[in-house]
């Protein structure tokens, strides 16, 4: 089976860096996988996306069209993808930043204030975790201690002191699941 | 081996450096620029020389001079830095070296887009530059499999003298994939029989020319090469065939557009409808035996490429043929998606419903 993932919203909101995680996740967890960036100028200030796979088998096409999983950071993103949303899938958004409200009733749909629930922490800019801790609450995808392997590899020595931060946001987002 | 996180572009990077190259030229150009900026952070301290030139043509004059030194040499670059490369490639073909040339595509022509494309594969195999020859070309499909190819391509380009080619996009160049790595490589092949690299006034000049005003002299020149290419042609193709051993629609598609198509086959086959992939590794020589036996009971060939359909020809010509050729393609940038070469396999299977 392959798990398929867009994560979607603002350059510069981490968007390529969650979805980093995931990929390095699925590297220690012995999975097959693929990590995939919008690249080009609609990264330079414009909407930032990536595709990501995780799968026990060798991946196909990398590029996701319809995702299990679709995790919207910002309005344009949310609108551009909700569409493609496998159904009985899930999207999960921001509803500090994205104003829209999910009518489709073949997903699940979860909106959670993330971005005030990190600055509320003082964890300004990490909301991508704090969905990304969400979703992996929401899915079982990987446990927190695939998680925090993830985040030391992905993160270089220099800027280790980001790896708690980062790692506090995600279990707010996990503690949000009631 | 411990599997590691990275991008196509840095692999290929990595990959050069443990296959031996000493010395990278470049010109940065989206969407190969992680591979230069990737040689730049780590040439030097591996022992090796990383200099980005003026211009396109700079650098593929200095891996020209580098390879003929003997040393591993290589440049990189996208669609329209190939294109300025032509001309030291064929320098380099019409002077018996080696080196190693990446061209990580976009799409075409002019500036084109920034968007992964496969629409060079005419130039790179059938002409990478005036004059008669060939240059050995690669269409590796996954990151691990662009790193195995680097080492196959400087191999192979020292064991027959010629410029080597890896074909990849901006799809595979910016996708990040498990890899494994291969040990650096110790022992290189020993080139002191025609490198120009000083001897001391021990022994007879060492030449690399590629100019002949005897045109009886370059005929024969031309003549031997074209020997060495035959023996290419006959040993050196290679093909990976996905399902095709009783496939009555073989899909034939190389790189991005190969993993697109293996995604639509296997949906196909889900569907109880026979089809397969013949996926060229090589692209010069292109794998002609492999196609030939990837087809053995097809009744129908759909060719797929991110381009208007460039090697839909030497899918013909492999096949003398026998069997009819679809077509599907995106261009510009655009890649197709597992769905929509699904739908052109069904309606083929003429069971499109």
């Amino acid at each position: 089976m392959t798990t398929e993932i867009i994560l979607a919203g603002f350059g510069g909101q981490g968007i390529l860096f969650a979805g980093k995680i995931l990929a390095y996740c699925g590297l220690i967890a012995g999975k097959e996988l693929s990590w995939l960036p919008s690249y080009g100028p609609e990264m330079r200030g414009g909407t930032a996306n990536c595709s990501v796979c995780i799968s026990d088998e060798p991946i196909g096409s990398p590029v996701v069209t319809t995702p299990d999983y679709l995790i919207a950071m910002n309005g344009p993103s949310y609108k551009k993808f909700i569409d493609a949303v496998k159904p009985d899938g899930l999207v999960l958004f921001d509803n500090s930043i994205v104003e829209e409200t999910c009518e489709r009733t073949d997903i699940t749909a979860i909106s959670l204030p993330a971005t005030d629930i990190a600055t509320n922490a003082g964890l300004n800019g990490a909301a991508n975790m704090v969905l990304l801790g969400r979703m992996l609450a929401e899915t079982n995808l990987f446990d927190m201690d695939t998680v925090k392997k993830a985040m030391e590899k992905c993160i270089p020595p220099k800027r280790a002191h980001l790896i708690e931060a980062n790692l506090k946001a995600i279990a707010l987002g996990m503690a949000e699941k009631k | 081996m411990e599997r590691s996180l990275m991008k196509g572009n840095e692999a290929l990077a990595e990959a050069a450096i443990r296959a031996g190259c000493k010395c990278f030229f470049g010109y940065p150009i989206t969407p190969q620029t992680e591979l230069s900026a990737y040689m730049a952070k780590r040439m030097e301290k591996s022992g090796g020389v990383f200099l980005q030139a003026e211009s396109e043509i700079a650098a593929i004059n200095m891996v020209l001079g580098a390879a003929s030194t003997g040393v591993r040499a290589m440049t990189s670059s996208s669609s329209p830095g190939v294109s300025l490369k032509a001309e030291g490639i064929s320098y380099m073909a019409g002077s018996d070296l080696p080196g190693l040339i990446i061209n990580v595509q976009r799409g075409g022509p002019g500036l084109g887009s920034i968007q992964p494309a496969q629409s060079d594969y005419n130039q790179a195999t059938h002409a990478m530059g005036h004059g008669d020859f060939h240059i050995l070309v690669y269409a590796p499909c996954s990151v691990q499999e662009m790193v195995d190819t680097v080492t196959l391509a400087f191999d192979k380009a020292d064991q027959y003298r010629m410029p080597a080619m890896i074909l990849a996009d901006g799809l595979l160049g910016q996708m990040m994939e498990p890899v494994t790595f291969p040990e650096p490589r110790t022992t290189l092949p020993d080139k002191s029989d025609w490198a120009a690299n000083g001897h001391g006034n021990k022994r007879e000049h060492h030449i690399i020319n590629s100019l002949y005003l005897d045109a009886p002299l370059l005929e024969a020149k031309v003549q031997e090469r074209f020997k060495r290419y035959a023996i290419i042609e006959e040993t050196e193709t290679d093909a990976e065939l996905y399902c095709c051993d009783d496939a009555e629609i073989v899909v034939t598609a190389y790189g991005a557009s190969a993993r697109v198509s293996k995604s639509a086959v296997t949906a196909a086959r889900r569907k109880g409808i026979k089809a397969g992939l013949c996926r060229p590794k090589t692209l010069w020589p292109f794998p002609k035996k492999e196609l030939c036996e990837a087809t053995k009971h097809a009744s129908h060939i759909l060719d797929v490429e991110m381009s208007m359909g460039q090697m839909i020809d030497d899918v013909r010509l492999a096949t003398e043929c026998r069997l009819p050729v679809s077509f599907f393609g995106r261009t510009g940038g655009v890649i197709p998606t597992p769905a929509e070469v699904l739908a052109e396999i069904e309606k083929l299977a003429g069971g499109a419903e």
